[in-house]
């Protein structure tokens, strides 16, 4: 569909209505923040402005995709992988490494996925299909990549000394450092698995309201949506192990010391 | 007859600032070697290259004759233990501390052993307590006991009395000039305490703004 024919839509612009409305929402919470000197307003407000102007074009581009071949949306998913990868390294800034693993872990972790799904006929190998239901598997996965790095990092920072006291025994760097890898892993799945303990109970996810919206079988999405879960924690899972594993691997030299991270300070004496 | 270790124009710079510069000394087979010198002298950082934990940036240290980047980290640090200035144990019982090194390189754990050793640093019956359950003086007993459990040649103590007060210093050095001899451990030692340099040091250098200034014997160094 070009970008002319959906404006054409008359959906597209009953949704301009419902946009103008929740706007006005939002403008009644700066408002709010305003008069109560939270000073959000600024950052509310560009958020708001941002959110909008990304999702509309992202909805257009999506719009845009469905005429082209289906195999473009693997360029497509790299792409967002790569700006998922790029997203997430901010959050182990100072490791080494640290963008390539990222990308090589989502690319790992949610690729894998994405393609399992699809050869197992849970995702329909479309373009309506792959793009929307592959972001969310790369975007949970670039979470919890980001969720994994941070912890890792703050773990080998603030264990430094009692890692290089146990390499001093001649043991593996890769055993010194498992104890705290599976507890970043554990920490970064901790928001998947609260989802899943909570779904239909408290959470009722996005993809299955919409579903049921769109007049879909509510036993249908609720499967679909239990499917959607566990592709999400899967994703999540596989990349967050990976990313750890592989910052385990960069964090030491090929003479088993631990590297330095920036902002580190170097020993005293 | 060839030194134990031995270390050759051994420096290290941490971007342009260089923290040791140009140190070459030798440490005779069962000998032990005090490092003395001012805070910021550069002190650690010599032990930590002696224990390969940093990379030198310039020369290099010899293991009985062979240059230690030729040996496999694992295995150079199996043969130079190293007990850093802070007891830093893992959570865990007296004995998996001890037993640490072995254990986790997955080899078999003789028990006897660790049980003697600990009757020999004055910890007998510790084995299954909790390490937060022990004095700083304990602790540091155990974190010497995990190196020489390791079955090193070389042991590399860095500061190990500077945190524990006079009474128990006394008692972890008395600990030390019976170890050494008993597992024929040749020791480079930092310490900030002359006294202790001269009561347990057959030679001491004395290092200052990251290079050697003096190394010979205790008395000939300090005054």
């Amino acid at each position: 569909m070009t970008l002319s024919e959906q404006l054409q839509a008359p959906v597209v612009w009953r949704g301009l209505g419902q946009v103008a409305v929740a706007t006005v929402l939002a403008i009644v919470v700066l408002g709010v923040s305003y008069a109560r000197n939270l000073d959000l307003e600024r950052e509310l407000g560009m958020a708001f402005v941002r959110g909008f102007v990304q999702v509309i074009a992202m909805g257009a581009f999506i719009g845009i995709l469905f005429t082209v071949p289906v195999a473009w949306t693997a360029v497509v998913l790299l792409v967002m992988i790569a700006i998922a990868a790029w997203i997430s390294k901010d959050r182990g800034e100072a490791v080494p490494g640290v963008l390539r693993v990222s990308f090589v872990s989502i690319l790992f972790g949610a690729g894998l996925v994405i393609v399992l799904m699809v050869w197992a006929g849970a995702i329909a190998p479309t373009v309506r299909n792959l793009i929307p239901v592959g972001g969310m598997i790369i975007a949970n996965a670039m979470k919890t990549n980001s969720l994994a790095l941070d912890r890792l990092k703050g773990e080998i920072q603030s264990n430094r000394a009692q890692i290089e006291a146990v390499l001093a025994l001649g043991v593996r760097p890769e055993t010194v450092i498992t104890e705290y890898v599976t507890k970043s892993v554990r920490a970064s799945l901790i928001p998947t698995v609260d989802s899943l303990k909570s779904l239909g109970l408290v959470y009722i996810p996005g993809m299955m309201s919409g579903m049921i919206l769109a007049g879909e079988n509510p036993l249908y999405a609720a499967e679909y949506q239990f499917v959607i879960m566990g592709m999400l924690f899967a994703g999540g899972g596989l990349t967050s192990m990976a990313s750890t594993a592989l910052v385990g691997r960069y964090a030491f030299t090929a003479a088993d010391q631990l590297k330095r991270f920036d902002g580190d300070t170097a020993p005293e004496g | 007859m060839e030194p134990k270790l031995e270390t050759e124009a051994l420096s290290y710079s941490v971007g342009n600032e260089a923290i040791i510069e140009d140190i070459s000394f030798a440490v005779p087979e069962q000998s032990v070697v005090a490092i003395i010198g001012p805070s910021g002298a550069g002190k650690s950082s010599l032990l930590r290259l002696l224990n390969r934990l940093d990379e030198p940036t310039g020369g290099t240290v010899y293991l009985d004759g062979v240059d230690y980047r030729e040996i496999e980290p694992q295995r150079l640090r199996r043969r130079v233990g190293y007990v850093p200035q802070e007891a830093t144990l893992r959570s865990g019982t007296v004995t998996e501390n001890v037993t640490t090194g072995p254990r986790l390189r997955g080899e078999s754990i003789d028990r006897d052993r660790a049980s003697k050793l600990l009757s020999r640093v004055d910890l007998a019956g510790y084995g299954d307590r909790a390490i937060e359950a022990l004095s700083g003086g304990e602790r540091q007993r155990v974190a010497i006991a995990r190196s020489v459990f390791n079955c090193p040649e070389v042991l590399l103590l860095d500061e190990p009395t500077a945190s524990l007060d006079a009474n128990v210093e006394q008692q972890v050095e008395a600990l030390l000039m019976d170890l050494i001899p008993e597992f024929d451990l040749t020791c480079c030692l930092v310490t900030h305490d002359h006294s202790q340099a001269q009561r347990l040091a057959d030679r001491v250098a004395r290092i200052e703004g990251g290079r050697l200034r003096q190394f010979d014997t205790p008395s000939a160094v300090i005054e």
